[in-house]
């Protein structure tokens, strides 16, 4: 085995492809599917990396790098790269200096996003070139292209990947860093002020630049045909991403059009393609973007006929697809060497029965600080507008408490634009936004200043369990760490708060129930805007540093079997049957001694006093 | 090079089901082979279902599993296993623990956790193989490392060199629990080994 082989997510790769580049700048927000790019950057002590306090700060903060003429990088997910629109759809048009790469990370499938939006789009909106691997080895060589490119035709590039991409491993041949000259800012109004007079002519030189590509695309090493044997080579798929690995997966025979770099797409060369073929056959997941350019070409093409535009694809999918598409006659192959059974799909012997298959959604942890005030405020009956993070479990049962959840910083505003409409209705409900500490800071400040503004009387907590705990905890402003763990100034919510103007500015410890309580009972009804800060460090980060957890035990002889512990849909409490007092047999809650975490609250809540530590227990 | 394999891992968030397919993957990459795997991180692992598809041959296209297409399911929790049971080639085994992890959905929506579900399995003629590695960790002194037990029962039923398992381990996990999961590697292949 070659020695300088090794096994990394397509993520890792990007990280490392990026460093081979000579790369000198990375930024990003985190956001998954993409943490891992700078995760792993940070390893690199040549490459300055940070994380912003948002998409559209990282995308600026590289853009900068790159006009000052240093190869610069920023990742994120798919929706981030909404946040970032702004400063990336002009830096089309000014151009870029040094090399500069957008990673977006799309999430087919949505295993843990708002939506599934395919920003291949996006990158064609830009008028930008787009480039797709299809897995580690891939994501590394086409991350050092994706440089290349940016520089010898000036612009951003962006690089896509999808979750089966970024997050499944494979082997990756490693190269040695090329160390780029720092080219060094050089002043240039003309391109990159781009008052209209300038942004002008930017515009044509983007649409000449766009000519441009399409050549180089035409030509691009990353374009290929694959040709195919047997009778199976007259059937051409034409795919790009992780489709094509599952359409060679399940036809391996057939003739392949390979898209690596899919903005501009090369038009030319597929066409030359489809005369070689009896059968053309986009296997795209989500939208029909390159099956759509291709029709538009003129060509005789087929896909979503096929394939679902909804969620991932699978090689399962496609084998169905296919075998959809020769059983309808979709795909006519007029030919008795190839036939339906071809693509029958593997004999599956078992099938899960409903009855022994149990729902597990994604739950709070045990002992998660959220958990607290998700249970006393429920009492309140609010309506709880929502954010983006751990806390929008809070809307699965028992807890049940969440009724939005939109986008990055929307609970803030929300809350304050139901609040106002609530004034030509006789409700009386209690209006509240719920967000985390890094999406506080990522984007509901602006938002707060608003409510002040604009005379809401909405209440916001900020739940603070100091980090960016959904992506695995990442460190943000308010942390007051950077994203290798070095000290830096912290930012103080409450002080930013006040000063936003905000006069009534709580802290409490949600692992203290009678006092979040109290808190909730004072803020709610007041006649101006409150913010409520739940602080208390996320659990898993505790369990990371300690000390040893005690957990909590539940005394069988106390425990009446009321049931109220399980309203907090802890995990790890559990109910078993034991002896009752008059002899029969009765329901009692256990706790699960490896998944206990020693939070409290089961304790707080039972009313008999049947939950205590451990130790006293004994 | 002998034939390829696909591996599902199942199971429960927190079960250590990431490293244990890590392991594995690197295990197979230093015996010579292509390897792909592919799991999903965030949301989905916040105490709910995680898989991991590991798939190693010669050449590998897909890193996820055809349906029916699995040589071995591992289960880390037994109610897991039956839910993927869908993946099993026909001529395929679920080596499942015997584990049992209750989702919190039977006491907040009135969900039924499948306790018999070895004897339904049994029943429908599922090539299965269910040990106790929770036994055996805790005989260990130490919970955690069930995953890298049944880790253990896996490598008998796989033909990949010993000390590639025992290089990948010692590789991949904490240095300070690594002769412990060295040990709960050699007493999961006791446990295999001595099973049919």
């Amino acid at each position: 085995m070659n020695s300088d082989n090794k096994l990394l997510s397509g993520n890792e790769a990007i990280a490392r492809g990026a460093y081979e580049a000579g790369v000198k700048v990375a930024t990003a927000y985190p956001g998954t599917p993409s943490t891992e790019i700078l995760e792993t950057i940070r390893q690199y002590k040549e490459v300055y990396c940070e994380w912003s306090v948002n998409e559209k700060v990282a995308t600026e903060v590289a853009q900068g790098a790159a006009i000052g003429g240093a190869r610069a990088l920023t990742a994120m997910k798919h929706v981030g790269v909404n946040v970032a629109m702004d400063p990336l759809s002009t830096f089309s048009y000014t151009g870029v200096n040094a090399g500069f790469v957008v990673v977006s990370a799309d999430e087919p499938g949505m295993h843990s996003s708002q939506n599934e939006q395919d920003n291949r789009y996006l990158a064609k909106f830009m008028l930008i070139p787009l480039l797709e691997p299809s897995d580690a080895d891939e994501a590394k060589r086409m991350t050092i292209e994706a440089f290349e490119i940016s520089e010898r035709f000036d612009t951003p590039v962006m690089l896509r990947t999808t979750t089966r991409v970024s997050h499944s491993k494979g082997i990756v041949s490693l190269g040695q860093r090329a160390e780029q000259p720092a080219r060094g800012f050089k002043h240039d109004p003309a391109k990159y002020v781009v008052i209209p007079v300038n942004a002008r002519l930017r515009r044509a030189a983007v649409l000449s630049r766009l000519e441009r590509l399409k050549e180089y695309s035409e030509r691009s090493d990353f374009n290929v045909v694959e040709p195919g044997r047997g009778p199976f080579r007259r059937i051409g798929i034409v795919a790009a991403g992780i489709a094509y690995q599952y359409a060679k997966e399940v036809i391996p025979d057939a003739s392949f059009f390979k898209v690596g770099l899919s903005n501009p797409l090369p038009v030319g060369r597929i066409a030359e393609f489809a005369k070689s073929v009896q059968v053309l056959i986009v296997v795209e997941e989500l939208e029909p973007f390159m099956q759509e350019q291709l029709l538009s070409a003129g060509l005789k093409v087929i896909g979503k006929e096929l394939f679902p535009r909804a969620g991932e694809l699978s090689p399962d999918a496609v084998l169905a697809g296919l075998y959809r598409g020769v059983e309808s006659g979709l795909i006519d192959l007029s030919s008795d060497k190839i036939n339906v059974a071809d693509f029958s799909a593997p004999d599956v012997r078992f099938t899960p029965k409903k009855a022994f298959t149990v729902p597990r959604p994604p739950t709070l942890c045990p002992g998660c600080p959220h958990r607290g005030i998700f249970y006393v405020l429920k009492k309140y009956k609010p309506i709880a507008m929502g954010d983006i993070g751990c806390y929008t479990l809070g809307v699965l049962p028992p807890l049940s408490l969440m009724d939005s959840c939109i986008c990055m910083g929307a609970s803030v505003t929300n809350a304050m634009g139901v609040g106002k409409a609530l004034q030509w209705t006789e409700s009386s409900e209690p209006v509240v936004g719920i967000i985390g500490d890094s999406t506080f800071v990522h984007s509901g400040i602006t938002g707060l200043v608003n409510i002040v503004y604009n005379k809401s009387n909405v209440t916001i907590f900020i739940l603070d369990n100091g980090t960016t705990a959904m992506t695995g905890g990442q460190q943000h402003p308010a942390t007051g760490r950077t994203i290798r763990d070095e000290p830096t100034s912290q930012l103080v919510l409450e002080r930013l708060c006040e000063a936003i103007g905000v006069n009534r500015v709580r802290v409490v410890d949600p692992y203290d129930l009678d006092a979040v309580d109290k808190v909730i009972s004072e803020e709610l009804p007041a006649d101006e805007p409150s913010v409520i800060i739940a602080r208390r460090e996320c659990v898993l980060d505790r369990l990371r540093k300690g000390p040893p957890v005690i957990p909590y035990i539940v005394n069988e002889q106390a425990c009446v079997g009321c049931r109220k512990c399980l309203e907090l849909g802890c995990p790890a409490i559990i109910t078993v049957t034991a002896p009752s007092k008059s002899g029969g047999e009765q329901t009692k809650a256990r706790i699960d001694q490896f998944l206990c975490t020693g939070c409290s609250i089961c304790a707080q809540v039972c009313p008999v006093g049947a939950i205590t530590v451990k130790k006293e227990a004994q | 090079m002998n034939e390829g394999k696909n591996l599902l891992f199942v199971g429960v968030g927190g079960q250590g089901i990431l490293l244990a397919s890590e392991i594995l993957s690197q295990t197979a990459m230093l015996s010579g082979f292509d390897v792909k795997k592919s799991e999903v991180h965030g949301m989905a692992q916040r105490g709910g279902i995680v898989t991991s598809h590991i798939r190693y041959a010669s050449r590998v296209f897909s890193p996820l599993i055809m349906k029916g297409s699995a040589d071995i399911i591992l289960a880390f929790e037994k109610a897991e296993g039956y839910r993927w049971l869908e993946y099993l080639s026909p001529t395929g085994q679920l080596i499942t623990a015997t584990t049992e992890i209750i989702p919190t959905t039977v006491y907040s929506t009135g969900a039924e956790y499948p306790h018999n579900v070895i004897d339904e399995m049994r029943a429908q003629n599922v090539n299965l193989l269910a040990v106790d590695v929770a036994q055996v960790a805790e005989n260990l002194g130490n919970l955690r490392v069930a995953n890298v037990v049944l880790l253990g029962v896996l490598s008998t039923r796989l033909d990949l060199p010993h000390n590639r398992w025992t290089e990948s381990i010692s590789a991949l996990v904490p240095p300070k629990h690594k002769e412990l999961n060295l040990k709960a590697f050699e007493e999961g292949r006791r446990l295999g080994s001595a099973a049919p």
